[in-house]
């Protein structure tokens, strides 16, 4: 009888937080869903925004000019950053875990960055490029700077979970390869690569999107020349055009679920799983 | 052989390192020139320093309300993050993992769509940016559902019997709660209360999208600054700030790191 009342109880404590997630997270999202299916003026149901995204048109003169570009671009500096980031990140994750005595120490070192306000850490790099004279020089160079700033940024969102995973991996496994005849190199693919895929995945996740719409980093760089998509939401909204901002939003969306689904994120334990827990 | 191996592993270390603490070494260096450019050396001066930390200007008074901000939202969020994560924890399972999935969103979202859908919801009821609660608010969607990723393992770390043995030998629900389950999870609250003070630091996307127009936090003054490109004692003085926060976080990585030690040479 008591049982009964006290577990009762205490999961009427879920109930603030399901509120909280109903009105602040659901709510909002709905809200996203609305403006993306209606017309601006009527308010009746349309498919014309996701139209005037794809066709550029719709009286968004921005958009109509440099929309390919926008995508495109977005696009290549995200795909170009998560490569960076990863070829930077395993091999440092590789030697953290498998070849230094001070794991810890070197592991800080590679986070403590981070500790950093962001945009103070954004501004010293930008400071550090115009130091160097390379700020703000070409598109290209722009380009280049976008790309820096993402890996700058990013870069312990991708240590952490590889090192997490290869720290995990049983060293038997790779005495074994190599007592069977395994080369060196051999071993590491057919063993610890396959092995490291989950940090590998989650990492590209927390990198692969941000990198997509943290327009901080490509205004930074380059004060709206390197436009982002992330960018482009942020227009969309200062220049009052709620629904086309809104399926841009939704794309983003649906896009984060489907990699987020497909790496595995809903179902991965929350040590390994999501961004910024594994810090503390 | 050997050899090269390893101090070729070294010097990609070392370039990495480099890469990532020259541009806040560089600022450090330069927060002691006496002119507020960064292109030349004009002699060593606290200038920056002293214009820092005096509240007449802008950014001391800036620093410490956005540290105010950071305390209410983390307090806030590690109450509404413990006691969600332990109502999750006793729900049924279906119940359980559909909040859970549901608080993935936002550390999954982009942030630029969480600070937009925000902002799109507190036009439409109607909540005016200037009462801070769309700041709050926003940033306690940004930090609860760390809070509930830190307490969650705990509480499945948690013996359960103490819970039922502190009801057996006569405590009241609540207070079984408080003496019992709260004080095991505490390392899970305080994490989560930290993680949400950084995070809410940290947040520039959020802030903008909800702050009142009069308010500025670091992030939001730092970035205002910045688009404007021009050179001016108050961006200079952020370098001076940037050289502070810097040296904070050393001194309190090697602090924690003699701590970790010595505890580690007593178990032993």
């Amino acid at each position: 009888m008591t049982k009964a009342k006290f577990h009762f109880s205490r999961k009427l404590l879920a109930i603030p937080y399901a509120l909280f997630l109903a009105l602040f997270v659901i709510a909002p999202l709905l809200i996203i869903v609305y403006y993306a299916f209606t017309n601006g003026d009527t308010g009746s149901f349309t498919f014309d925004n996701f139209r005037n995204f794809f066709s550029g048109t719709g009286g968004d003169t921005f958009w109509e000019s440099s929309r390919f570009k926008t995508i495109v671009q977005s696009l290549g500096i995200s795909v170009l950053s998560t490569v960076v980031c990863l070829l930077i990140a395993y091999p440092i994750a590789y030697i953290i875990a498998f070849k230094v005595k001070n794991k810890m120490g070197l592991l800080i070192l590679f986070i403590v960055p981070m500790w950093v306000n962001f945009v103070l850490r954004i501004n010293a790099l930008k400071e550090l490029l115009e130091w160097i004279g390379i700020y703000n020089k070409s598109n290209g160079w722009n380009i280049f700077n976008t790309v820096l700033g993402m890996v700058y940024d990013f870069l312990p969102f991708m240590v952490l979970p590889i090192y997490t995973t290869i720290s995990k991996i049983d060293k038997s496994y790779l005495e074994a390869a190599r007592d069977l005849g395994a080369a060196g190199s051999t071993a590491f693919l057919k063993v610890t690569l396959p092995l490291s895929k989950a940090g590998i995945m989650s990492g590209v996740s927390m990198v692969f999107l941000p990198s997509m719409t943290n327009d901080v980093i490509s205004n930074y760089r380059t004060f709206n020349h390197t436009k982002i998509i992330g960018a482009f939401i942020d227009e969309c909204f200062k220049n009052d055009l709620w629904n086309l901002g809104s399926v841009t939003a939704l794309l983003l969306l649906t896009l984060m679920f489907l990699i987020t689904w497909l790496t595995g994120g809903f179902s991965a334990e929350p040590e390994n799983g999501s961004r910024g827990t594994s810090l503390w | 052989m050997v050899m090269l191996k390893k101090s070729l592993k070294w010097l990609f270390i070392g370039i990495i390192l480099l890469f990532i603490y020259s541009p806040i070494l560089l600022l450090t260096v330069y927060s002691f020139n006496a002119s507020e450019t960064i292109t030349s050396w004009e002699g060593f001066s606290w200038t920056h320093y002293e214009y820092f930390f005096s509240m007449d200007n802008q950014p001391l008074p800036i620093v410490l309300q956005t540290i105010c901000l950071a305390l209410v939202v983390a307090s806030l969020s590690t109450l509404l993050g413990t006691v969600g994560a332990i109502g999750i924890f006793y729900s049924r399972k279906r119940t359980g993992s559909f909040l859970s999935g549901v608080n993935q969103i936002p550390v999954i979202n982009a942030e630029v769509v969480t600070a937009i859908s925000l902002a799109f919801l507190f036009v439409a009821i109607g909540v005016p940016k200037s009462t801070f609660i769309p700041l709050i608010v926003g940033q306690m969607v940004l930090c609860t559902p760390f809070v509930i990723l830190s307490v969650i393992p705990k509480l499945k770390q948690m013996d359960n019997n103490l819970y039922e043995a502190a009801l057996d030998l006569g405590a009241s629900p609540t207070k079984a709660l408080f003496s019992v389950v709260i004080p095991q999870i505490a390392p899970g609250i305080v994490s989560g209360f930290m993680l949400a003070v950084t995070l809410s630091l940290d947040d520039y996307v959020i802030a903008a999208y909800t702050k009142p127009n009069t308010f500025q936090t670091i992030s939001t003054h730092i970035y205002s600054l910045a688009k404007g490109g021009t050179v001016n004692t108050i961006k200079s003085s952020y370098w001076a700030f940037t050289a502070v926060i810097f040296l904070i976080i050393v001194i309190a990585v090697i602090v924690m790191n003699v701590l970790a030690h010595k505890k580690a040479g007593k178990k032993q």
